[in-house]
């Protein structure tokens, strides 16, 4: 076995090993402590999970991305909210008046183009003025969050297409809509990341940008097109889930940033960018949604889950930081 | 030479940065199939000169001609497209990626889509290696490489494309003598197929050995070229500092006083097994070996960032334990590591709060820091080592890489320890500071510290030590006293050739 592998491993293993320890643990608990007789492993229980996991879990995807690439994007819930109104009101259009159901297209384009615009003006900002991206994608997620609130005020969003409805409620061999969609975002950005020149650049960049510049990699555009997918993923989670809903709330996604943030750090993809995996941020988003699902099946309230949360990020971050100080010791040729 | 055209031409570039003047109107010419050593002090400019010619700064004047065409480097993939290939002087890689794609960052082999070519990536990357003769495979991770085999993989980027020159910005600095032989075949095999090379280093054997001229910089500016065949050390110092250096062998013994560290029995795991020694006060004791033969690890054992698996050690006597570097320092002992950039600086601070990082906590006035023991402090270290910077509100990564290390020793220096450990204490700098260090070396012992240096460059240990220990493989092979060591001997005694007893 090649050194590093072990704890390469371990780390992409671990949060696998927890999503199986918390099954184990909140079916046995469960037994005991849930209200309802219905068993927690229950099929049905967990394709609803991974339906709840789609919101969040394609904005990690996304998240995961921007964080290799050693950035961070603060403003994805507020482009998630803007991308919904653009969806459900561009349906309600007059110009649209007469496509009939093929406004749906149209206006998932929109939303879509959304989040791609909001993502760029992000990504150029942050190339051509050099500024951190933690600041740029922080006044972002004011301003965007400021245009929700120009657009209707403090009033819902709200237009429901019954076409729409059924297809965000359709299943396609077993699996739900929203499943899907994160399914085939995590497969297709983990190929972009994983065998495109592009994605391996983003790795190198967010690993040691100086080597990359020295390299000739120009680094400004890989930024923006991260920012322009990031902003895509974020108006794709939401057309997938207000498909379903039809009505959005000015300050829907507010917070989503953060759990992003928490389930690709969960997964085991670096802070300070270079090492990362998509299908490990899979993993953290699973995670979260079957912990909060768990707390609930044996009687926690909201404000514990989030409490349980925040400690177990903690208790990860320890233990991955353990690791690699082992790993430094031994593992060195 | 005449009749062949240069492959390159620098003419009067000029570079200044804030409150430097870091070229000033340096003119360099070199031919297809010359190797061209650069040398010149640390600070005098010869990696700016290097970046202006990779594209990585923009000269405020002077002309770059390549195959007699005036060419503008815009970037360092323009200057890669015109055939200059740099291998820099730190370390330039990313340690999450493996070594097939660190060789090819930025031009990694594309099919259709934007794909990468795995397949001729490691196929490509195979064949470089196989000429390199290294011990790691295209799939290797490079955080996992040591720094030795981390710096071959960034001269295997010079074989990547047709370069019409290569520049090889200290590239031995953390090589082994196995991998210098390598690095010298690579360069040989470059120079038959006519590329011009430019070779940094203020090693003065491997000039003599590999390079046809040597052109001097001084303060940014342009001193001469030599032909190499036709100088000497003196005349290239010289050149370089306008003195000559007296680098004849340390003779004076300082009085010697008590035991200061004694370590007996000592074992790391796999890393080291059984090594005992006594460093007494006034005393310089040099461990030469290879790179690997465990050396550092036992620094790292005395400075408590490795934890010994059998033995013991006793610091004036009493057998005591090292928890951490914290607990070290407490204890009178220093470290001035190895690798400078990872280990011994903070390259975002300045100068001044890098040399006095450890001991901030003492130079505290009420509840702030102390600024102006501050600056007394880098002042004095500043003039002692002559450490090259415009301030010391300069941050540290813009320093040249012979007066970082100068910050470094500079800080440990400082904290006035009694048992002084420095690893590769002159690594990447240049002679005149270099016997400055060495001077430097015996005069601390002379007050009566007890000092450990690491070296793997046999004229440095031969120079400052009163007693050398060669180690081979994690074990101590013999001790010698000054009178006894000759190179020979040495040279055996640290590749495991077991020692003549009778000698
Ligand atoms: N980016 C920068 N900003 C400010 N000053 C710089 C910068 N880069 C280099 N300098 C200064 O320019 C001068 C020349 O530095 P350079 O790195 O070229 O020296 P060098 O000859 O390569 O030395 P060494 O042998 O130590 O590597 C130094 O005084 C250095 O501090
Ligand atoms: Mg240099």
């Amino acid at each position: 076995m090649e050194p590093g592998t072990l704890s390469t491993f371990l780390k992409r293993g671990a949060i696998w090993g927890f999503i199986v320890l918390q099954l184990v643990f909140f079916s046995i608990a469960g037994k005991y402590l849930s209200l309802s007789d219905t068993a927690f492993m229950d099929l049905d229980n967990m394709l609803l999970l991974l339906k709840q996991s789609a919101p969040i879990g394609i904005i990690a995807v996304g998240m995961t991305v921007i964080m290799i690439n050693g950035n961070i994007d603060l403003s994805v819930g507020a482009i998630f909210a803007l991308a919904a109104v653009v969806m459900l009101d561009s349906m309600t259009w007059p110009v649209f008046a007469g496509l009939g159901d093929w406004v749906i297209p149209v206006a998932w384009a929109l939303a879509l183009l959304t989040g791609i615009v909001l993502g760029a003006i992000n990504g150029l900002i942050v190339w051509k003025t050099g500024v951190d991206a933690f600041i740029v994608t922080l006044g972002a997620m004011l301003g965007y969050r400021g245009l929700v609130f120009m657009y209707n005020g403090e009033q819902p969003t709200s237009h429901l297409n019954w076409t729409l409805v059924d297809f965000a409620e359709a299943q396609f061999l077993g699996l739900p809509t929203a499943a899907w969609f994160l399914l085939g975002t995590v497969a297709v950005v983990w190929f972009i990341m994983n065998r495109t020149v592009h994605g391996r650049n983003a790795y190198a960049i967010g690993d040691n940008r100086e080597a990359a510049v020295n390299a000739g990699i120009r680094v400004g555009p890989h930024f923006l097109m991260n920012f322009m997918l990031i902003g895509f993923l974020a108006a794709l989670s939401a057309v997938v889930f207000y498909s379903e809903s039809g009505s959005v709330n000015p300050n829907d996604g507010q917070l989503y940033e953060l759990w992003a943030i928490t389930a690709v750090v969960l997964g085991g993809t670096k802070l300070t960018g270079g090492s990362g995996s998509i299908i490990s941020t899979l993993g953290g988003v699973i995670a979260i949604q079957l912990l909060r699902k768990g707390l609930g099946h044996i009687g926690a309230d909201t404000e514990t889950v989030n409490l349980v949360i925040g400690l177990i990020l903690i208790a990860v971050l320890f233990l991955d930081r353990q690791l690699n100080l082992k790993g430094k010791q031994e593992l060195r040729v | 030479m005449s009749q062949s055209t240069p492959a390159l031409r620098l003419e009067n570039i000029v570079k200044t940065f804030p409150g430097v003047r870091a070229l000033d109107g340096v003119s360099l010419e070199v031919l297809p199939g010359e190797v061209h050593a650069l040398m010149g002090e640390n600070g005098a400019g010869k990696s700016t000169l290097m970046k202006v010619l990779g594209g990585l700064h923009q000269p405020d004047e002077g002309k770059i001609i390549v195959s007699e065409q005036p060419v503008r480097m815009a970037s360092p993939l323009d200057a890669k497209s015109k055939g200059i290939v740099f291998i820099h002087q730190e370390l330039s890689l990313a340690s999450e990626l493996t070594v097939a794609e660190n060789i090819y960052l930025g031009e990694l082999p594309k099919k259709r889509f934007g794909l990468v070519d795995w397949q001729k990536l490691y196929a490509q990357t195979d064949e470089i290696l196989a000429k390199l003769k290294v011990g790691f495979n295209a799939k290797t991770r490079v955080g996992d490489l040591s720094i030795a085999n981390q710096q071959m993989v960034e001269i295997a980027r010079a074989l990547t494309v047709d370069a019409k020159a290569v520049i090889f910005d200290e590239p031995t600095a953390s090589l082994t003598d196995a991998e210098k032989v390598v690095l010298f075949d690579v360069i040989a095999d470059l120079k038959d197929h006519g590329v011009g090379i430019i070779y940094i280093s203020h090693r003065m054997e491997e000039i003599f050995k590999i390079t046809d001229r040597i052109s001097v910089l001084r303060d940014g500016s342009y001193r001469g070229t030599l032909v190499t065949a036709k100088t000497n050390e003196d005349e290239i110092t010289q050149l370089m500092i306008g003195r000559s250096l007296d680098l004849s062998r340390n003779v004076n013994h300082n009085e010697l006083g008590d035991v200061a560290l004694e370590v007996k029995g000592l074992s790391c795991g796999k890393l080291y097994r059984d090594v005992s020694f006594e460093v007494r006060r006034g005393e310089v004791v040099g461990f030469y070996g290879l790179v690997g033969a465990g050396r550092t690890e036992i620094a790292e054992t005395l400075f408590g960032l490795r934890e010994p698996s059998a033995g013991k050690i006793l610091l004036d006597g009493q057998e005591t334990r090292i928890h951490s570097p914290a607990d070290a320092i407490s204890k009178g002992i220093s470290l001035v590591p190895e690798d400078r950039k990872g280990q011994g600086l903070v390259l975002g601070m300045n100068c001044r709060d890098n040399m006095t990082l450890p001991q901030v906590d003492d130079l505290k006035a009420g509840p702030f820091v102390a600024e102006g023991a501050e600056v007394a402090i880098f002042d004095q270290y500043r003039d002692r080592l002559d450490i090259r910077t415009p301030g010391w509100k300069q941050t540290v990564g813009n320093l040249s890489g012979g007066n970082q290390q100068k910050i470094v020793i500079g800080k440990w220096l400082s904290m006035h320890p009694n048992v002084l450990i420095v690893d590769e204490p002159t690594r990447g700098i240049d002679v005149g500071s270099k016997s400055e260090i060495h001077n430097l070396i015996r005069e601390l012992a002379g007050q009566g510290y007890a000092v450990i240096v690491i070296s793997s460059e046999m004229p440095e240990v031969l120079h400052v030590s009163d007693r050398i220990v060669a180690m081979y493989s994690g074990e101590i092979i013999r001790t010698f006293t000054s009178d006894e060591v000759t190179e020979d001997n040495l040279i055996q005694a640290i590749s495991g050739i077991t020692p003549d007893k009778a000698a």
